[in-house]
């Protein structure tokens, strides 16, 4: 009894030892930092982020010149890299979904495609795919005065791809009202046929009714208020086209790499997802003669998603800490942008200690999306 | 277990508060045996790994003469090759000893980024390249053109002012590294590339149809490139100051790799006497003995030597010393009295 009241005590002051120790560590790397900075006369704080920044970004998505501000251009950087992540995480996933069911597919050369792909992907680095894009967008592409010209409006050339963009006049409004007036009925319609079906046992092809209301009423209305929408198309100007929307090939090259690569890996989860499915369980919907579309639909994925979504958690916070490779390719992301800032300021500890904030907080909250996804697909179960 | 905790706890400890205590970077490097160099990461002329991966060119040689003088073998260098971004916190966070790498010196840089630069070795100015059947004749033709340019760089920045300057719209496509942004240039992503005329002509040499690319004549900018230490270690800043000051005022007295030893032995000249060892005791004055300037030259040459033997006429580069003659033939070229 005593020996272990000694030992709990030694023990307590251990970890006393131990916690005070890390936080004179800390304390130490902080002081020895400060001191260090000082002595070579190098700023510290954040103060730089209200001078002018003097350095040029393209591919910015909101209005931006070199007489903004440092503060503005990392945000500037910082918006970009969630637009990469953002559209980055949903093609992924469609795209790893699609090739996840293609590699369990019956037929054989779809599932060797499939294989093939994810073997590949999955097995080289990510830069030299960027590179390989990069290079592959760069010289497959004319330059400006030979663009390809696919539709009328559409432009592809070395400088990027050209789409017309749309120029709403006031009376659009009621098109989009429409459009939520259409989604409301397709709800109701949907809801509906599935108590009627209960009651009477009647299938409605509710789905096909609600697609054309939710198609057709903001059709129609277009019409009926003669066309209230124009297009702004890319002209050529000079060295390069003007106007339209211009996504640029680094931005595109970026986002095919990262799309290609991280679904890949997602593939490989939604294929043991599908997988961990007992077989049993297709067998008895098969003998219900369930189709085969239904049986993936309504058996498998349901449970499946059990099992992919943890892993898929992972690969989009990787894609999102991947996208920082964007540096290589001229892509203005956060840590292009901030390295920038970095080799015109030289105040690193500040710009490093953004990026990790920066990243964590954009990780954490993919992570508590997901949780909360993932809670929903436990409560699915049986 | 439980005491060798405490133990590493408390070395790390004394590591931490050890560092503190920074030595010179002198006895640093005489302890080490050898200096550390940041160079750029391949441009042909200033910083080169050559077929036998020896680093070759101007920045490298400086560095060379600077090893040799203080310890007495122009081979004893390790060279690491920097990104733009990177020199400067480079040497202010004590990774190399020196950065000699077409850095432009700057009043920001000197005073608020933790550098100190030594003195200039060589005067550039930014300008243009564009490929020739663009038909561009001049840089204020390039209104709406597509500029690939590297990140962190002074490059950036005359770009945006010179752009705002002149009322000109120029799309900047930035990459981090100098290859990857000339060779976005190459591959047609953009109408024009900018950096150093030096680098220019350096960077032209690289490709297949040098001849179907031009270099603008406009000069945007006034670019000193210099070597650069941390700040607040002296002494060091002195010894690289004063040995490149040596290889400009050997060029100017005629002193050569070939003709170093005899010219210490019979030069009647006393700033040949003084600067070679001969007489005076200037080593000492930056904690050197007094052969320091002849183990320099005789590892490198003198200024000129160093210039032909990486930009002159026999090399593809060629660029002429415009600028960089001696002042006596109307460049800036202007070593500080040794004495």
């Amino acid at each position: 009894m005593r020996m272990e009241k000694g030992g709990r005590l030694i023990g307590l002051v251990m970890q006393t030892v131990v916690v005070g120790g890390i936080i004179y560590l800390g304390y130490l790397l902080f002081h020895n930092t400060q001191a260090n900075l000082e002595a070579r006369n190098i700023a510290s704080g954040f103060g730089f982020f209200s001078v002018e920044a003097g350095f040029p970004i393209s591919n910015a998505l909101l209005p931006y010149s070199p007489a903004d501000t440092y503060g503005y251009a990392f945000f500037i950087g910082t918006l970009n890299t969630l637009y990469v992540a953002f559209f980055g995480i949903i093609a992924t996933t469609f795209i790893g979904i699609f090739i996840g069911v293609a590699r369990v597919s019956t037929n054989w050369l779809i599932a060797k495609l499939a294989e093939i792909y994810v073997e590949t992907l999955r097995n080289i680095p990510l830069l030299l795919i960027l590179f390989f894009t990069y290079g592959v967008v760069l010289a497959g592409l004319p330059g400006p005065r030979s663009s390809l010209n696919p539709f009328s409006g559409f432009f592809i050339n070395n400088r990027g791809l050209y789409l017309p963009k749309p120029l709403f006049q006031n009376d659009f409004v009621f098109v989009l009202l429409a459009l939520v007036f259409g989604l409301i009925i397709a709800f109701v319609v949907s809801r509906w046929s599935v108590i009627y079906r209960d009651k009477t046992g009647i299938v409605i092809p509710s789905g096909w009714i609600g697609l054309g209301v939710i198609i057709g009423l903001p059709a129609v209305t277009y019409f009926a208020m003669s066309s209230p929408l124009s297009w702004e198309i890319a002209v050529l100007k000079g060295f390069n086209f003007q106007g339209g929307i211009v996504f640029r090939p680094e931005f595109s090259a970026l986002m095919i790499g990262l799309v290609l690569y991280t679904a890949a890996f997602i593939g490989e989860n939604v294929r043991s997802g599908i997988q961990s499915v007992d077989v049993g369980q297709l067998d008895a919907a098969k003998s219900f003669g369930v189709s085969k579309g239904t049986i993936m639909r309504r058996v498998v994925l349901p449970q499946a998603f059990r099992v992919i979504i943890p892993a898929t958690t992972n690969d989009y916070t990787s894609l999102v800490k991947n996208s920082s490779l964007a540096v290589a390719i001229g892509y203005p992301d956060m840590v292009s942008v901030g390295g920038t800032i970095i080799g015109q300021n030289d105040q690193a500890i500040e710009i490093i200690g953004l990026w990790m904030a920066v990243y964590l907080a954009i990780n954490l909250i993919i992570s508590a999306i997901m949780n909360w996804v993932n809670s929903k697909a436990q409560l699915v179960e049986r | 277990m439980k005491l060798k905790g405490i133990f590493i706890i408390l070395i790390l400890g004394l590591i931490l508060v050890g560092t503190q205590a920074v030595a010179t970077t002198l006895e640093d490097v005489k302890a080490k045996g050898f200096l550390t160099c940041g160079i750029s990461e391949g441009v042909p002329g200033f910083s080169i790994p050559d077929s036998s991966g020896r680093w070759v060119g101007f920045d490298v040689d400086m560095a060379r003469a600077v090893a040799a003088a203080v310890l007495g073998d122009g081979d004893k260098v390790k060279f690491v090759p920097l990104a733009s971004k990177q020199k400067v916190v480079a040497v202010s966070s004590g990774q190399v000893d020196l950065t000699s790498r077409t850095t432009t010196w700057t009043m920001k840089r000197d005073a608020k980024q933790g550098v100190d630069f030594t003195t200039i070795v060589f005067y550039d100015g930014q300008g243009f390249m564009v490929s020739k059947k663009s038909g561009i004749k001049s840089a204020k033709q390039l209104n709406g053109a597509t500029v690939c340019v590297t990140a962190g760089t002074t490059t950036e920045l005359n770009l945006a002012d010179f752009s705002r300057a002149n009322d000109l719209k120029m799309e900047a496509v930035v990459f981090d590294g100098k290859k990857e942004a000339f060779g976005a240039y190459i591959s047609g992503r953009c109408d024009c590339f900018t950096t150093d005329l030096s680098q220019l002509a350096s960077l032209r040499t690289t490709v297949a149809d040098p001849n179907n690319h031009i270099i603008l004549p406009e000069v945007i900018s006034k670019e000193p490139l210099a070597p650069l230490v941390r700040h607040g270690d002296n002494q060091w800043k002195d010894i690289v100051t004063w040995v490149i000051i040596g290889l400009i005022e050997a060029e100017e007295n005629g002193i050569t790799s070939a003709n170093v030893m005899s010219m210490k032995k019979n030069s009647k000249n006393p700033v040949v006497q003084r600067m070679l060892g001969a007489s005076g005791n200037v080593g000492s004055f930056i904690g050197l003995d007094n052969d320091w300037l002849v183990r320099a030259i005789k590892a490198v040459g003198n200024y000129g030597e160093i210039y032909d033997r990486n930009f002159g006429p026999k090399t593809k580069l060629n660029i002429p010393r415009g600028l960089n003659k001696q002042w006596k033939k109307g460049g800036l070229l202007y070593a500080l009295p040794i004495r």
